[in-house]
């Protein structure tokens, strides 16, 4: 059984083809990075996995669950960190994430909560209302509401952007957690040496389509370079 | 059963919440709602009457105008952190979002009621504080919460969705309207159970097809 099995998925907005075909495959407990040029796909593609938009064709099995048939049980199975923390700027850290703990229907919620919140480093400001938190710290804030329910598939769309040293390692340390319990990341990023640092694989986005799928050991900078270069040279100052 | 209703409870629960914090939505509502009561009373000429003819037209019309600016808020604030696409990445399904977000625009226009309709019975001089009343006026809260969320969602991405909220909630609501106007004339006029039921049914049918519509339009709404 494959983590994640994309299938020949396409998507467009409006006039604009942004997908073209998308097939890939990731197995349980690996962690692939997704590289490509600004308006490659990167975003819509993990926003599909995260069942916030609906592809025009293709098929997508996340733990052997076709999403287009089984939505809550592949949410279940799911935690998602993507552009915007998504939290209640409103409300404090600890009620964000006893919110979602309710919605995910989790037991022991305050010592789940205490768990999370050490993992990304953020206990005390646990009763800090997230408005007035830097985006670091609801970068992390967001993390610890992906990582509540145990997700067997973690999905991070630049998860290191806006983030500083510290919080980039407290990030690593989970990478790390979910390679060593067998569990699976996919993960945008754009910088290239930090992706071949941390992933196991590395999937090219260029024009909507795979333009190469290989383990990171095979793969440099200029590989990846010369994978995406043609839109590098469309879309110039977004290396 | 109990698990949808805990999940329902804690979205509503939420927006009860940052309610309390922001007082943006039921201040809006009560005061929008009390303005349009007050032009009213000055603009007519109040007796035992035409009181009881005006009235309860008066009454609704100024509780649906100040829903939609209600609707408008409660949703503005899922749309400021993007957050609406956080409850739909929990493992509900999306009926029960639809019924959360329901739930808390209920417990606005309802908390928004309990000041308006007390200060329409002294400014009006009628008799509306009584049992018939309350089923009137949660049949009718009802129907508006379902529809309006409805309507809310379908316009949070619509750059004059101040302007289209209105265009498209009241005149869906408008038999809601009608049937909450006649049950609270016959109230004011002191008519028996019967003859409020009439309309009481009329806003029963509306509500079950309010919320059956709209609970399966809105899971298109946030699917794409």
């Amino acid at each position: 059984m494959f983590a994640i099995k994309v299938e020949d998925v396409v998507k467009s907005y409006a006039e604009v083809m942004v997908l073209r075909r998308i097939k890939f495959s990731l197995q349980p407990g690996e962690v692939a990075v997704i590289l490509g040029a600004n308006g490659a796909g990167k975003s819509t593609l993990l926003r599909i996995l995260a069942m916030l938009t609906q592809p025009d064709s293709g098929s997508i099995d996340i733990y052997g669950n076709d999403i287009a048939k089984n939505g809550p049980q592949v949410r279940a199975l799911t935690g998602s960190v993507l552009h915007s923390p998504m939290l209640y700027t409103d409300m404090s850290v600890r009620e964000n994430l006893t919110l979602f703990a309710e919605l995910y229907r989790l037991k022991n919620i305050d010592t789940l909560i205490e768990k999370n919140a050490c993992k990304v480093g953020i206990q005390s400001r646990l009763d800090h209302r997230v408005r007035t938190l830097s985006h670091g710290f609801q970068k992390r804030a967001a993390l610890a509401r992906a990582l509540m329910h145990k997700p067997q598939l973690l999905l991070l769309d630049e998860p290191e952007s806006g983030l500083d040293s510290r919080s980039v390692s407290y990030l690593e340390n989970v990478v790390e957690e979910y390679r060593s319990s067998g569990r699976t990341i996919l993960m945008t990023t754009h910088i290239i040496e930090h992706a071949l640092e941390i992933a196991d694989k590395a999937i090219v986005i260029t024009d909507g389509y795979v333009h190469l799928e290989s383990t990171t050991t095979c793969l440099n900078r200029s590989n990846i370079l010369t994978a995406y270069s043609h839109t590098f040279s469309k879309t110039s100052g977004d290396l | 059963m109990r698990e949808s209703l805990a999940v329902i409870w804690a979205i509503g629960r939420k927006d009860l919440l940052l309610e309390t914090r922001n007082k943006d939505v039921i201040v809006a509502v009560s005061v929008f709602a009390l303005l349009v009561l007050m032009i009213f009373t000055f603009a007519i000429d109040i007796n035992q009457v035409n009181a009881k003819l005006t009235g309860p037209g008066i009454l609704w019309a100024s509780i649906a105008f100040a829903g939609v600016t209600g609707l408008n808020r409660a949703f503005a604030l899922e749309l400021e952190g993007n957050t609406l696409e956080a409850l739909m990445l929990a493992p509900i399904s999306r009926d029960l979002i639809y019924a959360g977000k329901m739930f808390g625009n209920f417990l606005f226009i309802t908390a928004a009621q309990i000041i308006v309709i007390p200060i329409f019975a002294v400014l009006f001089n009628l008799a509306v504080l009584r049992w018939e009343m309350l089923v009137v006026s949660l049949l009718t809260t009802i129907g508006f919460s379902a529809i309006g969320t409805l309507f809310a969602a379908m316009t949070i991405r619509v750059r004059a969705r101040e302007v289209m909220l209105p265009l498209l909630f009241l005149p869906v609501v408008t038999p809601l309207i009608m049937a909450a106007v006649e049950s609270t004339s016959h109230v004011v006029n002191d008519s028996s159970w019967p003859e409020i039921y009439q309309w009481i049914q009329l806003a029963i049918a509306f509500d079950i097809a309010f919320i059956v519509i709209s609970a399966f339009i809105f899971q298109q709404i946030l699917e794409d």
